[in-house]
């Protein structure tokens, strides 16, 4: 069997603003900000207070269900606030960074010689496990399992994304550490996809299997390449990771520090001069795009364009992504907009929409919704767009109507809410599918587990 | 301060009021909304629902101007003063006659969605957009405005809005109006008088007494059902110079249209090209019983039987259904293998209601009503499959 992979369904949404290969050192952030939302359906525990001083890669909070799962200082500093929302519930902790850096010393380690349980030990207790994500249901891996195998998609399709091809070059070392320590976590391979003409540094490692991928988006998402390579049966889990954590955890394992830095793409149509630069998890928005952005009206985005987070200048760069996009806000009427021609934004139809004819055109989309929500009406053309061998109109109706047996059925354990990124966005009724899927997810996650 | 400016000013103060869904209702008309994106992907593509629905009506609307001119042209045809068929004479006639079913159809429908989106506090959908041009155009000329009202209303409320309104409903709305007055007031369908505009007053004068000549307003199945020759050519049918619903007759602009919505991906061709292959196998085996002697000369099927396979195509509201109705993504099939037995069994089931039922040669009506009540179950078993597919995985991996 053929390890490569061709998708036939996507679509390649081409936005202005991609991000230029030069690298440069974003403006060091005075505060660095970690929020438990970035970590879906953890209940956090803290163990510092205010005023406290910490070292990057000291635990902050731990996962209250297991307190084996502990999440990191990115930096070292002192924890200058806790934000809290209703009930008390945590929402940001804020950590002002030291000008000199200091590390917990977590020990070099020769990952050849380890075994899984050392391995995962290591990775909990050194707080580089929650990069580690599951399917089912989409959130950080349960340690108690073992998966069936490993995915990494180091191939990005999505808009505007990241080239992990540029910014993982020259990490070979790094990155087969942390691949090498995976792959004693599973009973099956490690996957690892890189796009089909890639110069990846994926491309000679051990230990793992290489597929090439090519095709349009979401050809690059992990969950269509799970599909293609070995979908998630029921009482099976997955385990997935993103590329640039792969370097963290690398890192960690040669060094015995946790290194929360990160190149990541600053991109969109509303940046002056896109480009990727150098942070750290949780850094503030604002030493990110200070000074680099067209007007005033912009929504800015941790993460890309259809599964990022919205943000404002106080916020700050979440814990997986590696990416801000901008874009202009869209909160402006438009003449006649349901009827008269379009040819400056994307459709999949043609209805007097004309991006059909101009491939290649790359478009300057605002966060308008182009319409109103309305009940599913047109059927057939998320199909178009949908690789998954699963039918996404009637799962999303599933997840609705909350039926746990059909959702099941129709095959919740294979997806998570970016893979109905792109039926949201063609959606003519305008409803909100990644919302739709995590709601279902969650529902699952309670009653089933 | 702009027009812009001004309607964004009411519509800030009327949150939470009564009239708000009336007042968006015309709002959205104008200018689509300043909504943004708030949970999930940041940008949306460009089409929406009243896009989609203008897209429809837009196909429509070549029907509509054929039927004012085939209304004229059929009605001084059958008086005995024929005009030319492109001829402002005849458009002029036709376009008195039809406006009002059109102006009847939008106004009562509008007023109850209004009145439903105000109730109900949502906002004013787009479903009647379609509904409300197709109503017109499936109805004989002659209908009687109150008729049409009473239908109307009866058709948005059973049909659509007790279900939850656009995108809920599990019949064609559009069909349900049809069908209503179908049943409901049967004297007046089924008549040999109503399909040319005239023909029923000059049948109520002949009766009071008059001394003037009678005026037949058949349609072709009427007199095939009858077991009566016809006057037209395949020409005439296909092109639509024949007495018919308003919007039915031309075959060939409905061809074009049909095409159109292929083209914007509007309407689904799985369905189109089932349909008419679906009527194609039926028609095959009508000529085929025939052929074979199965039926004789005598019987009130053979002349309908015997009917040229591929002239079902082109006769009565066949094609209109096909292309218009049965394509309805709400009450069709919603899987693309779904689409195709639909269709299918639509175009198989419309010829076969179309020749067994003399009493109403017009099948597509019933066949699309009917198989709206099936889409679901077709669909389940589409869904079944890949059910099964998941289950068979696991079993594969544990045996």
């Amino acid at each position: 069997m053929s390890k490569d992979i061709h998708i036939k369904k996507g679509l390649d949404i081409k936005l202005k603003g991609e991000a230029e290969k030069i690298t440069e050192k974003a403006i060091t952030s005075d505060v660095y900000t970690l929020k438990p939302e970035d970590f879906h359906s953890i209940i956090p525990k803290l163990s510092v207070k205010v005023g406290e001083k910490v070292k990057a890669g000291e635990t902050i909070f731990y996962n209250k269900a297991n307190e084996e799962m502990k999440f990191p200082s990115p930096v070292s500093g002192e924890v200058c606030d806790i934000i809290r929302g209703e009930k008390r519930k945590i929402l940001a902790i804020k950590i002002k960074a030291d000008s000199q850096q200091q590390f917990v010393d977590f020990g070099v380690k020769d990952v050849k010689a380890m075994n899984a349980e050392e391995i995962k030990s290591h990775l909990l207790a050194s707080g580089c496990w929650p990069f580690i994500k599951q399917r089912p249901y989409d959130v950080i891996a349960n340690p108690a399992n073992t998966p069936k195998a490993i995915f990494v998609s180091a191939y990005a399709s999505a808009p505007l994304a990241a080239d992990f091809d540029y910014v993982l070059a020259g990490k070979e070392k790094e990155l087969q550490t942390a691949i090498t320590a995976l792959s004693k976590l599973t009973t099956g391979e490690v996957h690892v996809s890189v796009g089909k003409n890639a110069n990846s540094p994926f491309a000679g490692l051990n230990n793992m299997t290489l597929h090439k991928v090519s095709g349009p988006h979401p050809s690059g998402n992990v969950g269509t390449q799970i599909n293609k390579i070995s979908p998630v049966n029921k009482g099976e889990t997955v385990w997935t990771i993103n590329p640039q954590d792969l370097l963290i955890i690398g890192e960690l394992l040669l060094t015995g520090k946790f290194n929360a830095e990160r190149t990541i793409a600053l991109a969109g149509s509303s940046v002056e001069a896109p480009k990727y630069y150098k942070t750290k998890i949780g850094s503030t928005i604002i030493s990110l795009v200070d000074k680099k952005l067209k007007g005033n009206n912009n929504r800015i985005i941790s993460g890309n364009v259809l599964t990022g987070k919205a943000k404002n200048l106080k916020e700050n760069l979440g814990y997986y992504d590696n990416i801000i996009t901008v874009i202009p806000e869209g909160n402006d009427y438009e003449l006649f907009g349901w009827s008269l021609p379009v040819f400056n934004k994307i459709s999949t139809s043609r209805a007097l929409t004309f991006s059909w004819l101009f491939p290649n055109k790359k478009y300057d989309l605002s966060t308008n919704t182009n319409g109103e929500h309305r009940a599913f009406v047109v059927t057939g053309a998320y199909e178009e767009v949908f690789p998954l061998d699963i039918y996404p109109m009637q799962i999303l109706k599933s997840c609705l109507y909350q039926d746990l047996d059909e959702m099941e059925q129709l095959g919740m354990y294979e997806v998570a809410p970016e893979d109905f990124a792109l039926t949201e966005f063609i959606c003519v009724s305008k409803q909100p599918h990644q919302e739709i899927i995590r709601k279902g997810l969650d529902l699952m996650l309670k009653e089933i587990g | 301060m702009g027009l812009k400016e001004k309607l964004h000013t009411i519509k800030e103060k009327g949150k939470g009021k009564k009239w708000l869904p009336a007042f968006e209702a015309v709002h959205t008309f104008l200018y689509t909304p300043n909504e943004t994106t708030h949970s999930g992907g940041h940008i949306k593509g460009a089409d929406d629902l009243k896009r989609t629905m203008t897209m429809v009506v837009l196909a429509l609307i070549p029907c509509l101007i054929f039927g004012m001119f085939n209304t004229g042209f059929q009605h001084f045809q059958a008086f005995g003063e024929p005009v030319d068929f492109f001829s402002m004479d005849a458009f002029w006639y036709g376009f008195l006659k039809v406006l009002p079913l059109v102006v009847v159809s939008y106004v009562v429908g509008l007023g109850i969605e209004v009145l439903f989106a105000i109730i109900k506090g949502h906002e004013v959908e787009e479903g009647y957009f379609v509904t409300g041009m197709l109503v017109p155009l499936i109805v004989p000329v002659d209908i009687p405005l109150w008729m049409l009202s009473v239908a109307v209303i009866f058709g948005v409320v059973i049909g659509k809005e007790i279900f939850g309104g656009t995108g809920m409903n599990i019949l064609n709305p559009a069909l349900i109006i049809r069908a209503f007055l179908f049943f409901a007031y049967p004297t007046w369908m089924t008549g040999d008088k109503v399909w040319v505009s005239g023909a029923v007053e000059r049948a109520n004068e002949m009766a009071s007494g008059a001394d003037v000549a009678g005026v037949s307003g058949e349609t072709i199945l009427g007199s095939l059902a009858q077991g009566r020759d016809f006057a037209y050519s395949v020409y005439d049918m296909f092109f639509g110079f024949i007495p018919g619903s308003v919007g039915e007759t031309s075959t060939f602009l409905i061809l074009l249209a049909g095409l159109f919505l292929i083209y914007t991906k509007i309407a689904s061709w799985r369905i189109m090209v089932s349909a008419v292959l679906g009527a194609l196998v039926m028609g095959l085996l009508f000529n085929g019983v025939v052929n074979a002697g199965w039926v004789s000369e005598g019987s009130k099927f053979y002349s309908l039987m015997n009917t040229v396979f591929w002239h079902h195509l082109i006769l009565g509201g066949f094609a209109f259904g096909v292309v218009f109705m049965a394509t309805d993504p709400v009450t069709g099939s919603q899987t693309n293998k779904g689409k195709w037995i639909y269709g299918f069994l639509i175009g198989f089931i419309s010829i076969m209601i179309r020749v067994f039922n003399p009493a109403y040669p017009e099948g597509v009506m019933l066949a699309i009503l009917l198989m709206n009540v099936f889409a679901p179950t077709i669909d389940h078993y589409v869904v079944q499959g890949n059910v099964k597919g998941r289950l068979k995985r696991i079993k594969a991996k544990t045996a």
